[in-house]
C-alpha cells in the first residue's frame, strides 16, 4: 500500500509528495557541518579509553606547543556553573551524580571526555588531542547492570553505598490474591539488549560567543532546540534571553538527539575563552560511546493464567541500566516501560519493579520507542510463551486476553486511560493478509528445502502524544508537554506555519502545509514551515515519542481555526452581515447561499493587514498563536505478521515475509506514514537480527564501527505488506495517533517470535536478540544434542 | 575518525609511482581500505602516491594459459569480465560478492591482495585458483604466488619498495565456485571457500579461519585421493583454528568452513 503518486490537491489524507524531499534529495539540505562562520576554530575532545579511572594529571605541554593550538581546556580551566542536566526525576528520590562537562577526578566511560582541544582545524584539534597527555589510575569497572547490583560490586559513584539509580515500583491492591489464585503460573527471562540509535549525522554544534553582549548562538543538530537554550543559560552562565539556538536540518535522531550533551556546553564555553566561534562535528566512532544509547534491560515475567491463557495477574521484575549518569530523561525511559508492561491485555492485577543502575557504560536513554519496544517485546514474548505452555495458538491467546472495543476509553492497570482501540480487528486483517491459516504448508515445504520456517505475531499498543504537562509535572519531569505553534498571513496571501516541534525526517514541512489547506484554505505550495530557531518561536519541545502531530499538529489546528474565526469576523465588517449569516466554502467566507458575496482568505488577509476598515476591537493582520497541553496521550496499536526461514545448516534467519497494520487514527500524509512503518520495521529488524553494543567485562567497546555494530542496509530489507485500520483517537479534535515508534516498536517480537515458532519443531522455545547465526546454530546445536 | 595530516601526489605512470613509493610514499588503490584505516588511525602514512592515474595498472587480457589482470582493475571490472567468468569462475564470483556496488566500484584486485585482510574474499579465492602475481620494486620485476604473498595479518611478502602490478589468474580454473557466510549483504565473509577442481585435481581455500588465506588441504587430499565429498567436509577444518569473536566461536567457524566448501564444491561440480 506504498502511496507515491501526486494528487492534485494537498489536503489533508491526500497523497502528496514531501515538499523538503528535492532539497535533500539533491544533496542541498544544509547541517551543521556546511556551516562556516568567519574566524571559526575547531575542537577535538581527549576521551578516556578507561572504562573507570582516576585521573591523577594532565599534560597538555605538547599539545600546546603545536602551531595553531589555541587552547586545551579541561574540568580546571573551561568556564561553567555546573555539570549536565537532567529533567527527570521520576517518583523523587533519583540519584544524579554531577556529571561535569569535562571529567573531574574519575572518569566513568570509555569515550568520556577529560579535555578539549581548540585548534584551526580539525585534523590539527585531532592531532592536537592525541598529544595530550592524561595520568590514569584504572579502577574496577563493572558494565553489567545486573552484577553491579551485586554486594561487592565495584562502585560507579563512590558516594554512593550501591550503584541502584532508584527503584520504580507499582502494585495494585489486588496482584497478590490473584497471582496465587491463578491456577497456573509461567515465567520468562528476556533480555533486551544494548542498542545505539546510529543517525546517519552524527551530532555537532558550533558555539558563537560575544563577550561584549554576553550573547551566546549555539548551532546544534538536535530534537529539543528550547531545551538546549534553556540549559546551556543554566550551565553556561547567562541569561536565557540571551541564548540562541538554531537547529539546521538534522539528519536524523531517533532519541538520541533529545538530550542536551556535554558538547553543546562545551563548545559555548570554549569559544567564550578563546573569542572566536568553535564548532565541533562528532565522528562516527567518537558517536559510539560519547552518545547516548538505549535498551540495555533485563526482565523477569511471571504470568499467573488461567486454563484458557487469560492473564489473571503479572508479575514484571527488571533491572535498567543507565550507563554511568542520568542523561535528560534517562530515569524516565524506564517510567514508560512500566506504564506499558500490560499492553493490549485486559490484565487488572500488576505488580511492577524496575530497578534502574548505574555502570561504566555509556548513559542510556531515548532511543526510537523509548522504554516502550522493552514492554511490548517482553509481553509478545509472554503471550507465546503462554500459548506455548497450555497448546493454545498465539492468535487465540490474544484474542483472549485483548482489551475489548467496548471497553474504551479503557484504564490500565498502570493507570493510563487508552482513548480508543479495535485490537481485535487489526488482528484478523493482519491473519488474513498475512495468510497465517495456510502457513503450515509453507512450514513444511521450507523443510524440505533445509529451512526451519515460523511465523510470528506482534500486537502492540504504546503510549504517544507526549505529553499532558500535569502527568509530565507528576511523573517528576522537570518539562511541561504542551506545543507551540503560530500562523501568520501576509498581505499576498501565503502562509508562514511556525512550528515548536522539530523535523529530523520527519516532514513536518509538508504534513503542516496540507492541515493548513485543510483548515484555512490556503494552498499547500502556499504555506512555509519554520522551526527549530528559538530567535522564531517563543517556545517549544521539539520533536520526540511521536508526539508531533498529536501535540504539535493540534496546536497548528487550533491556530488555524483562531485565524479562520478572526478571518469570518473581518468578512462580515466587509460584507455587512452577521457573522451568522457566514459559512466557510473551504476557501472563503460565505454568505449562506449567496456564492456572489464572498471573500477568500486571501482576500481577507490582505484586508487584515490593510486595515483600512476592521470591525471594532479587532487587531490588524491575520495572525494566532496557540500553546496547545494535550488533554490525554494518544495510543496507537496493531498487529504485526513476521515469516522467517532458518538455515539449517548455518543459522542465518532470513525474514521472507512481513504484514504490518497498524492503526494509529486518521492519516495526514500516506506515503509519510508508510515511510515510517518502513523504517520503524527495519529498526527493530535491526535489533531482532543485527545490532548490540557490547562492552568487555573491562568496560571496552567491543563495537565501535559500524563494521561491527551492524545497521541493516537497503539489501536487507525484507519484503514488506502494510496496511491500516483507522480508528479515530478521543484524545484531540482531529482524531491522530503517532506512528513515529509504531514499527520499531512491534517489529522486534514479531522476528524473534517468528524465529521461536520455526525453532519450535526442535523444541526450542526462546530466543535472545540479535539472533546472529553463530548464537541461533548453537542453540539448535544444544536442541538437537 | 579524522586521518592525520599527509602529503597527496597522483603519479601518471608506473615510473613515477615506484619512484613516489620509493621515497616512502604509500601507494593508495581504490582507497577502501586504506582510507578507513586512516581514519581509525591505524595507519598514518605521511604520503601517499595515488595509483589511479597509472594506465598500465589497469585492464584484463588473455596471455597464454593465464589471464593478465592489471593490479588497479575493479572488482566491479573483475566480477563482469567474460575472460575470467569463463576461465577463471571463483575470482569473478568472489568479486561480484564484495561489499557493495560502491565499494566494488572502487576496491581493486591489487589493492585487496596488498591488503592481506584475514577477512578479504580475493586473496582466499585466487589462492584456490592457483594465481600468483607480478611485482616490480627497484630490484626489478618478479612473480610470487599467491599463497606466498600473503604471510600474515596484514602483511605480505612485498619489500618496501615494490608495487604488485599484475595479477595472474591460470585458465584452467573455469570450473570452480566461491561460497561465501556473511551477515548483512554488504558484509565481509566470516568465512569464505574457493573451490577449483582443475586438470591436477581439487583446490580449496578458505579466508577468515587465520591470519592469513588458507588452502584445505584436508579437503583436498580426500578428495584427490579418490575419497567421498562427506569424508572431505568432515575433514575442510584440518589444522585450522580461526579465532571465536563476535561473529561466532571456533567451533562454529569451524562448522561453516565444511558447510562452504561443500556448497562451492558442489556448484563447481556443476559447472
Ligand atoms: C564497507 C566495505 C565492505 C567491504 N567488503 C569486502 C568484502 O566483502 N570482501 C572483500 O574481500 N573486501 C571487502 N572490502 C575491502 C575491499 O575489497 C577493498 O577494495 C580492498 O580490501 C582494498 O582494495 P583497494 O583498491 O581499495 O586498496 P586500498 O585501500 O587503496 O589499499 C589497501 C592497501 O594495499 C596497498 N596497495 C594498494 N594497491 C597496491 C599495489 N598495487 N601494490 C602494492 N600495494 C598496494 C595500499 O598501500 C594499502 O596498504 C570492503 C570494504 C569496505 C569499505
Amino acid at each position: 500500500m506504498a502511496t507515491t503518486e501526486r494528487l492534485t490537491s494537498g489536503g489533508v489524507g491526500d497523497a502528496v509528495l514531501r515538499k523538503e524531499d528535492r532539497k535533500f534529495v539533491t544533496g542541498e539540505g544544509r547541517y551543521v557541518d556546511d556551516l562556516k562562520l568567519p574566524g571559526m576554530l575547531h575542537a577535538a575532545f581527549v576521551r578516556s579509553s578507561f572504562g573507570h579511572a582516576k585521573i591523577n594529571s594532565i599534560d597538555a605541554s605538547a599539545a600546546l606547543a603545536m602551531p595553531g593550538v589555541h587552547a586545551v581546556l579541561t574540568n580546571a580551566t573551561l568556564p561553567v556553573e555546573t555539570g549536565v542536566l537532567s529533567a527527570s526525576n521520576p517518583g523523587g528520590d533519583v540519584r544524579h551524580p554531577e556529571q561535569a562537562i569535562l571529567a573531574k577526578e574519575f572518569a566513568r566511560y570509555v569515550g568520556e571526555p577529560v579535555a578539549m582541544v581548540i585548534a584551526d582545524n580539525r585534523y590539527l584539534a585531532r592531532d592536537a588531542a592525541d598529544a595530550v597527555q592524561v595520568d590514569y589510575d584504572p579502577v574496577p569497572v563493572v558494565v553489567d547492570a545486573e552484577k553491579a547490583l551485586e554486594p561487592g560490586a565495584p562502585l560507579v559513584h563512590a558516594e554512593y553505598d550501591s550503584n541502584l539509580v532508584k527503584t520504580l515500583a507499582h502494585v495494585t491492591d489486588g496482584f497478590a490474591d490473584a497471582l496465587a489464585k491463578a491456577p497456573k503460573k509461567i515465567s520468562l527471562r528476556v533480555v533486551n539488549q544494548r542498542v545505539t540509535p546510529m543517525p546517519m549525522e552524527t551530532r555537532g554544534c558550533i558555539g558563537d560567543w560575544s563577550n561584549s553582549t554576553g550573547e551566546v548562538t549555539l548551532y546544534t543538530s538536535t530534537q529539543v532546540a528550547h531545551f538546549v537554550r534553556t540549559f546551556v543559560s543554566i550551565v553556561c552562565g547567562t541569561s536565557e534571553a540571551k541564548v540562541r539556538v538554531v537547529t539546521p536540518d538534522v539528519g536524523g535522531g531517533f532519541g538520541a538527539k533529545l538530550n542536551t550533551y556535554r558538547e553543546e556546553f562545551a563548545v559555548c564555553a570554549a569559544s567564550k575563552v578563546v573569542g572566536r566561534p568553535v564548532k565541533w562535528i562528532e565522528d562516527r566512532t567518537e558517536n559510539a560511546v560519547a552518545t547516548i544509547h538505549g535498551r540495555d534491560q533485563v526482565q523477569y515475567y511471571e504470568a499467573g493464567v488461567d486454563e484458557n491463557g487469560k492473564i489473571l495477574a503479572l508479575k514484571f521484575d527488571a533491572v535498567q541500566n543507565n550507563g554511568a549518569y542520568n542523561q535528560l530523561l534517562t530515569p524516565s525511559i524506564s517510567h514508560l516501560t512500566l506504564f506499558m508492561v500490560p499492553g493490549c491485555y485486559d490484565i487488572q492485577d500488576v505488580s511492577i519493579t524496575i530497578r534502574q543502575v548505574f555502570t561504566n557504560t555509556t548513559p542510556t536513554d531515548a532511543s526510537r520507542g523509548a522504554g516502550r519496544p522493552e514492554a511490548t517485546h517482553g509481553i509478545e514474548r509472554l503471550m507465546d510463551a503462554i500459548a506455548d505452555d497450555l497448546g493454545i495458538d498465539a492468535a487465540e491467546v490474544r484474542r483472549r486476553n485483548f482489551i475489548k472495543a467496548d471497553q474504551f476509553p479503557y484504564t490500565s492497570a498502570t493507570g493510563l486511560a487508552y482513548d480508543s482501540g479495535e485490537y481485535h480487528e487489526t488482528l484478523e486483517v493482519a491473519l488474513e493478509l498475512s495468510e497465517y491459516a495456510g502457513f503450515e504448508a509453507r512450514r513444511a515445504e521450507a523443510a524440505k528445502r533445509g529451512k526451519y520456517r515460523g511465523i510470528g505475531l506482534s500486537t502492540y499498543v504504546e503510549v504517544c502524544g507526549l505529553a499532558p504537562s500535569a502527568v509530565t509535572a507528576a511523573l517528576g519531569i522537570g518539562a511541561p508537554g504542551w506545543e507551540h505553534s503560530t500562523v501568520r498571513l501576509h498581505p499576498t496571501g501565503k502562509a508562514t506555519v511556525i512550528t515548536g516541534t522539530s523535523p529530523h525526517g520527519q516532514g513536518h514541512a509538508t504534513s503542516w502545509s496540507q492541515i493548513t489547506q485543510t483548515e484555512l484554505g490556503i494552498p499547500f505550495d502556499d504555506v512555509e514551515v519554520i522551526h527549530g530557531d528559538t530567535a522564531f518561536q517563543p517556545y517549544g519541545l521539539g520533536t520526540y515519542g511521536s508526539r508531533s502531530l498529536a501535540v504539535g499538529g493540534i496546536a497548528l489546528y487550533r491556530s488555524l481555526g483562531k485565524v479562520r474565526e478572526k478571518a469570518r469576523e473581518l468578512a462580515a465588517h466587509l460584507l455587512e452581515c452577521s457573522i451568522d449569516d457566514l459559512e466557510w466554502t473551504g476557501t472563503s467566507w460565505q454568505v449562506k447561499g449567496s456564492p456572489d458575496r464572498a471573500k477568500t482568505i486571501q482576500e481577507l488577509a490582505y484586508a487584515g493587514w490593510a486595515s483600512a476598515s476592521l470591525p471594532e476591537g479587532i487587531e490588524p493582520v491575520l495572525e494566532a498563536t496557540t500553546f496547545h497541553d494535550p488533554p490525554n496521550f494518544t495510543f496507537p496499536f496493531g498487529t504485526h505478521v513476521c515469516e522467517v526461514e532458518i538455515d539449517q545448516a548455518t543459522g542465518h534467519v532470513e525474514v521472507v515475509n512481513y504484514t504490518a497494520v497498524d492503526d494509529c487514527g486518521n492519516v495526514i500524509t500516506p506515503m509519510i506514514v508508510d515511510g515510517q512503518v518502513h523504517g520503524g520495521i527495519i529498526q527493530g529488524l535491526g535489533q531482532a537480527l543485527f545490532e548490540e553494543t557490547v562492552y568487555s567485562e573491562d568496560g571496552h567497546m567491543l563495537t565501535p564501527t559500524l563494521v561491527e555494530y551492524l545497521v541493516p542496509s537497503a539489501a536487507d530489507v525484507p519484503p514488506m505488506t502494510l496496511h491500516r485500520t483507522t480508528t479515530p483517537s478521543t484524545s484531540n479534535p482531529m482524531g491522530v495517533k503517532g506512528i513515529g515508534e509504531a514499527g520499531t516498536i512491534a517489529a522486534s517480537s514479531a522476528i524473534v517470535n517468528a524465529a521461536v515458532d520455526a525453532l519450535s519443531v526442535i523444541g526450542v522455545r526462546h530466543l535472545e536478540m540479535p539472533m546472529q547465526p553463530s548464537r541461533i546454530w548453537n542453540v539448535m546445536q544444544e536442541a538437537t544434542s | 575518525m579524522i586521518p592525520s595530516t599527509l602529503e597527496y601526489t597522483k603519479a601518471t605512470s608506473l615510473d613515477e609511482a615506484l619512484a613516489a613509493v620509493k621515497a616512502g610514499a604509500r601507494p593508495l588503490a581504490g582507497g577502501m581500505s586504506l582510507m578507513p584505516m586512516m581514519r581509525l588511525r591505524l595507519a598514518a602514512p605521511g604520503a601517499v602516491v595515488d595509483l589511479g592515474g597509472v594506465p598500465e595498472l589497469v585492464g584484463i587480457c588473455e596471455d597464454g594459459d593465464e589471464i593478465a589482470v592489471g593490479a588497479m582493475t575493479t572488482h566491479r571490472s573483475v566480477a563482469n569480465d567474460p575472460l575470467i567468468r569463463e576461465h577463471c569462475h571463483v575470482v569473478a564470483q568472489a568479486a561480484a560478492g564484495v561489499g557493495s556496488m560502491t565499494i566494488r566500484n572502487r576496491g581493486t584486485i591489487g589493492g585487496s591482495l596488498a591488503h592481506a585482510d584475514p577477512h578479504g574474499d580475493l586473496p582466499a579465492a585466487i589462492l584456490a585458483a592457483g594465481g600468483a602475481v607480478i611485482v616490480r620494486g627497484s630490484g626489478g620485476e618478479r612473480r610470487i604466488d599467491v599463497g606466498d604473498l600473503i604471510t600474515s595479518y596484514l602483511t605480505t611478502s612485498l619489500a618496501e619498495d615494490e608495487l604488485i602490478t599484475q595479477v595472474r589468474l591460470p585458465k584452467g580454473a573455469g570450473q570452480s565456485a566461491y561460497a561465501k557466510f556473511h551477515r548483512r549483504a554488504i558484509d565481509w565473509s566470516i568465512i569464505g571457500v574457493g573451490v577449483s577442481i582443475g586438470a591436477d585435481g581439487v583446490r580449496a581455500a578458505a579466508t577468515g579461519v587465520g591470519d592469513h588465506p588458507t588452502r584445505l588441504t584436508g579437503f583436498e587430499s580426500v578428495l584427490n585421493a579418490g575419497g567421498s565429498l562427506e569424508d572431505a567436509i568432515a575433514k575442510a577444518g584440518e589444522g585450522l583454528s580461526p579465532l571465536g569473536d563476535l561473529d561466532g566461536s571456533t567451533e562454529y567457524k569451524l562448522h561453516l568452513v565444511g558447510v562452504l566448501a561443500a556448497q562451492a564444491h558442489a556448484e563447481a561440480s556443476s559447472r
